[in-house]
């Protein structure tokens, strides 16, 4: 019995021994050596158009698999579902009076019973469709990227595409993820060691962080562009830029240092934290001190006035959003007087969905996800530097820094703020259109008195 | 990892609905991943609070009046059918539809359909008439704080008067028609512009002169 065991156990531990090896100088030779010196191999991006060209071919088959059954596939942007004009409450009302009658404008009467038309009409568009709900969920895609979690469409089509799907899931869950999880691993201990135990000279912590979150990087398969880089942020200024996952932090991480801002946590999360300021001084917050707002200012502005100390990293919409639209600046980053330096962030959505929506998915089935997508595509644009002006206030500002963001990274530039996501909208809009309609009825009065 | 609209909507039900409604395929899926998108505690139902919860719905003055249009009397949940079937009054007329069996039921996006959609939206208590009363709680959501009572009781007691035909210092139904009848434009531009635009439109209260003379004779 024994000697029939033996080779067969033999062979076993050899098979082992030797894909252990090969696994392992793959990850060395192609993960982290690339890391330490910065290049790249360019597998990535044979990588990036093949998965485009598979992705094509199955988006074709599925439209030509509805054709077949007379049903229309649902396109998300180029079949709207209705098509708005962007009037204002005026216009409209005006119209709806002027064909409602033939009685010539001026003699109109102030109030018309179909005035009710237009705030019912735009009551039920908003319920068909809206600009903020939207934002909140993941963005959905005109081509299918052989994840069902993507498809709206996928219904059995064709035996060759499920084959493709089901080789994809397997090479996603069985090759993809395992790749990919050693290395985070690895790094994420290594970087607590690093710095909890040693004090290092500012340049060689420099160096060691960006190799970190460089493997961090390989490691979730992530292509990222980086455009405009002679506007990287530089020592006292602030860099903010749009959110729409945690991921962002170590995109931008890894091509420059920066100074975080958060609360500190307990647990793990706060080893980090107090470890990496060790290292380099980030700003953490005790989580009574965040509600004082004037406490976190002075903190910012003492920060950004040592010269010597890095640019902070900001996320001033103070939420994730799905990166198909930039919402509401928060105001407090811009009230310091510092440098800002606008950053666009915009992930390619057909390789694999960034965005974080943490009403639905928790952190670790977050990174799940992020670690079996195919990859994490995204541009990276530095915009020139940008100043407070003579006679603006912090939210003209703010303003000014996302119109110019959202322009950059082709993102729709929303007023709305992002703590719709999880709060009641407030009641003073509701009664700017009241004025505005209230306007428009006494309005008509007192220009009867006048006449 | 979410499940996605169209493989929890069956076949047959969608073929119901087209049948109701008059909705084409497409257009009910990109429905129904609406109401799924809605419906945050996936029951199958939306309540009050998931209209709510949409910002440029929560800040129309006649908010909370639109969303009581969805709910059938005395309840609190709505689920697809009855969401589709109030949004199918907004459906904009087709011309084929026109000449379509005239014994069949009324289609729901049909022009009275839609001016009876209007009119509930003032009527609250369901009786067919618009009373002074029901007819200020609406201008008071409309105005807000701006206009005084007296202001405002002015307008009621106009609008009463030159609607009401009848005497009984309410509007009716028919009366409503013709108070916010249009002899329209045919040529109005924006509404052929609008027919032209696909998918589903608003602007569904233009209605052309035939169309009036129809309704005068209801009068």
């Amino acid at each position: 019995m024994e000697l029939f065991f033996n080779p067969f156990d033999n062979l076993l531990c050899i098979l082992l021994g030797i894909s252990f090896t090969v696994w392992f100088t793959l990850l060395l030779v192609f993960i982290i050596v690339p890391a330490i010196f910065g290049v790249s191999f360019g597998i990535r991006r044979l990588y990036m158009k093949t998965l485009l060209k598979i992705f094509e071919w199955a988006t074709l088959r599925i439209e030509r698999g509805a054709k077949e059954k007379n049903h229309h596939l649902y396109k998300p942007y180029s079949n709207a579902i209705i098509a708005r004009e962007p009037t204002s409450l005026e216009e409209e009302i005006k119209e709806i009076r002027r064909s409602g009658s033939n009685k010539d404008l001026d003699s109109a009467s102030e109030f018309e019973m179909s005035d009710i038309f237009y705030f019912a009409r735009r009551g039920v568009e908003s319920i068909m469709d809206d600009e903020v709900t939207k934002r909140f969920s993941a963005e959905e895609l005109e081509s299918w990227n052989l994840l069902t979690r993507s498809n709206n469409n996928f219904t059995y089509i064709s035996l060759r595409l499920t084959v493709l799907w089901g080789l994809g899931l397997l090479i996603r869950y069985g090759f993809l993820l395992p790749l990919r999880y050693e290395p985070s691993d690895l790094t994420e201990t290594a970087c607590c060691c690093i710095c909890f135990h040693y004090r290092m000279k500012n340049f060689l912590s420099e160096k060691v962080h960006l190799m970190c979150y460089r493997i961090c990087v390989r490691a979730l398969t992530a292509i990222i562009t980086y455009h405009d880089s002679e506007n990287k942020p530089k020592n006292g200024g602030i860099c903010v830029a749009n959110h729409t996952s945690p991921i962002d932090v170590i995109i931008l991480a890894s091509d420059g240092c920066y100074a975080m801002v958060g609360q500190i946590h307990g647990g793990l999360m706060g080893v980090i934290q107090r470890s990496m300021v060790k290292a380099c001084p980030h700003v953490w917050f005790e989580r009574s001190e965040v509600k004082d707002r004037h406490l976190v200012a002075k903190r910012l502005s003492d920060h950004v006035q040592d010269k010597s100390k890095l640019p902070i990293l900001i996320f001033p919409e103070g939420t994730c959003i799905n990166n198909t639209s930039v919402m509401m600046f928060k105001k407090g980053s811009f009230e310091i007087g510092a440098t800002v330096y606008p950053v666009a962030i915009k992930y390619d959505p057909r390789f694999g969905d960034a965005f974080w929506n943490s009403s639905k998915f928790g952190m670790v089935s977050y990174l799940l996800r992020m670690m079996s997508s195919w990859a994490i595509v995204c541009s990276v644009w530095y915009l020139p530097p940008m100043s407070r002006e003579e006679g603006e206030d912090a939210v003209q500002f703010a303003n000014r820094v996302k119109a110019a963001i959202a322009r950059q990274g082709g993102l729709v530039d929303l007023l709305w703020d992002g703590g719709l996501k999880r709060e009641k909208v407030k009641d003073t809009f509701k009664e700017e259109q009241q004025k505005l309609y209230s306007k428009m009825l006494v309005g008509t009065q007192e220009d009867r008195s006048r006449s | 990892m979410g499940s996605r609209a169209s493989t929890l909507l069956r076949e047959e039900e969608i073929e119901e609905i087209k049948k109701e409604t008059g909705f084409s395929h497409s257009q009910i899926t990109r429905l129904y991943s609406r109401f799924t998108s809605l419906d945050k505690g996936e029951n199958g139902t939306l309540s009050r609070e998931d209209f709510q919860r949409i910002p440029e719905l929560a800040i129309n003055p006649l908010g909370d009046r639109i969303i009581n249009a969805f709910f059938p009397e005395g309840e609190d949940q709505v689920n697809f059918r009855g969401f589709m079937r109030t949004l199918a009054h907004f459906r904009p007329i087709e011309d084929n539809e026109k000449n379509k069996n005239p014994t069949a039921s009324e289609p729901l996006n049909s022009r009275s359909n839609k001016l009876l959609f209007a009119f509930r939206l003032y009527d609250l208590d369901r009786d067919d008439k618009i009373s002074r009363d029901e007819l200020l709680q609406v201008l008071r959501m409309m105005v807000g704080v701006n206009i005084s009572d007296e202001q405002l009781g002015s307008i009621a007691d106009r609008t009463i008067q030159e609607a009401d035909t009848n005497g009984d210092s309410c509007i009716s139904f028919q009366e409503f028609i013709k108070a916010s009848l249009v002899e329209a434009n045919i040529n109005n531009t924006s509404f052929n512009h609008l027919t032209k635009k696909i998918k589903i439109l608003m602007g569904a209260f233009f209605i052309n002169a035939t169309e009036a003379n129809l309704l005068n004779k209801l009068a």
